[in-house]
């Protein structure tokens, strides 16, 4: 299995919507292997989509058992995944494969319901909280063409005064 | 060898103070790197990371028009290193109180004992002038766990100040 070239900051590919997964063939699980030795290749990241490597599906991989002390649901692959409940708001720092040599600070919910399918085209649905809903709305941003570069806000402006989470809504 | 200069500018808050000074610098071939701008107590004050290959009496010059027009006070510093070498912070120390002398000083001693290597300090004072509060938001790198830092942070609470110390987890996806 090939490493797959993850496509950084600037590229315009990034900011392009992925489409829904309509074939759940061998060809979408050899793909979904290559995703995930990828993702593995890379600094501790505990999750990957589809568009980061130029393929605009909407697929996803998730990670976050290798964290102590993190709630979680183990090894996910996420095929056309959909955020159907989203609830609190919480400051977290990010990074992203894409963007190499910097972090920023992001406001993302803190507790949501998700749905997805599985690389069968089976049903999932799951209740997430934390680091790991953090991680999927990351990675379901990859879908929509946003990058958390475009929500980073300043703590000095957030973390005291910001009452509101504005789903889409970039800083400043 | 490097060619990088932080260039510190201090004066009256205005509109346009950042877009008059960037424009000069880039018409005098410079390029700039990370900076942090910001308003204190009415001032505008800017910390810039600036390159260029020309002297720095040059950069000087080039600089002194728009300082005199804008009421900046210009300082200089030539420095080793360059881009691309941030740290990723991992611990967040939040600190409010009644606002007195010495809260700083304390609070950043008890951290530098643990080995703590401050990343970013930002602070205000906030409240009124009758009653002032002051807070303060640190984040840095410490090897230590965050029981050490709790404990050797827990005097303080006695002497009225409110200090919460807490992870700061990288997601990288």
């Amino acid at each position: 299995m090939a490493i797959l070239d993850i496509l950084t900051l600037p590229d315009e590919r990034l900011k392009q919507p992925s489409v829904a997964v309509v074939h759940f063939d061998q060809a979408l699980q050899a793909f979904i292997d290559a995703l995930d030795e990828t993702r593995r290749a890379g600094p501790a990241a505990v999750g990957i989509a589809a568009p980061q490597v130029g393929r605009h599906q909407r697929i996803v991989i998730i990670d976050c058992s290798g964290r102590p002390k993190t709630v979680n649901h183990g090894h996910l692959v996420l095929i056309n995944p959909e955020i159907t409940h989203w609830e609190g708001f919480e400051i977290g720092r990010e990074g992203c494969l894409s963007v190499p040599d910097y972090t920023g600070n992001v406001i993302r919910a803190t507790r949501l319901q998700l749905k997805a399918q599985d690389p069968e085209g089976g049903p999932l649905e799951f209740v997430m909280e934390g680091f790991e809903a953090r991680a999927v709305q990351h990675e379901l941003d990859h879908l929509d063409g946003l990058l958390f570069v475009d929500r980073v806000v300043s703590r000095r402006t957030d973390l005291y005064r910001r009452r509101v989470y504005k789903k889409g809504g970039a800083a400043n | 060898m490097t060619d990088w200069n932080i260039v510190t500018l201090v004066g009256q808050d205005r509109p346009g103070i950042v877009a008059r000074v960037t424009r000069v610098l880039y018409e005098a071939g410079c390029t700039l790197g990370e900076a942090s701008m910001i308003r204190l107590g009415g001032s505008f004050t800017i910390l810039l990371m600036v390159s260029g290959s020309r002297p720095n009496a040059e950069l000087e010059a080039a600089l002194a028009p728009v300082a005199a027009e804008l009421g900046l006070r210009v300082h200089l510093d030539q420095v080793q290193g360059g881009l691309h070498q941030h740290l990723v912070p991992n611990i967040q120390v939040r600190v409010t109180g009644a606002d007195r002398a010495g809260i700083v000083a304390e609070v950043t001693q008890c951290l530098t004992d643990q080995g703590f290597n401050i990343l970013d300090l930002e602070s205000d004072v906030v409240g009124n002038a009758r009653a002032p509060v002051y807070i303060m938001n640190i984040q840095g790198t410490c090897a230590r766990t965050l029981e050490d830092l709790e404990q050797a942070l827990a005097g303080l609470t006695t002497r009225g100040i409110s200090v919460d110390v807490s992870p700061i987890e990288l997601m990288i996806g």
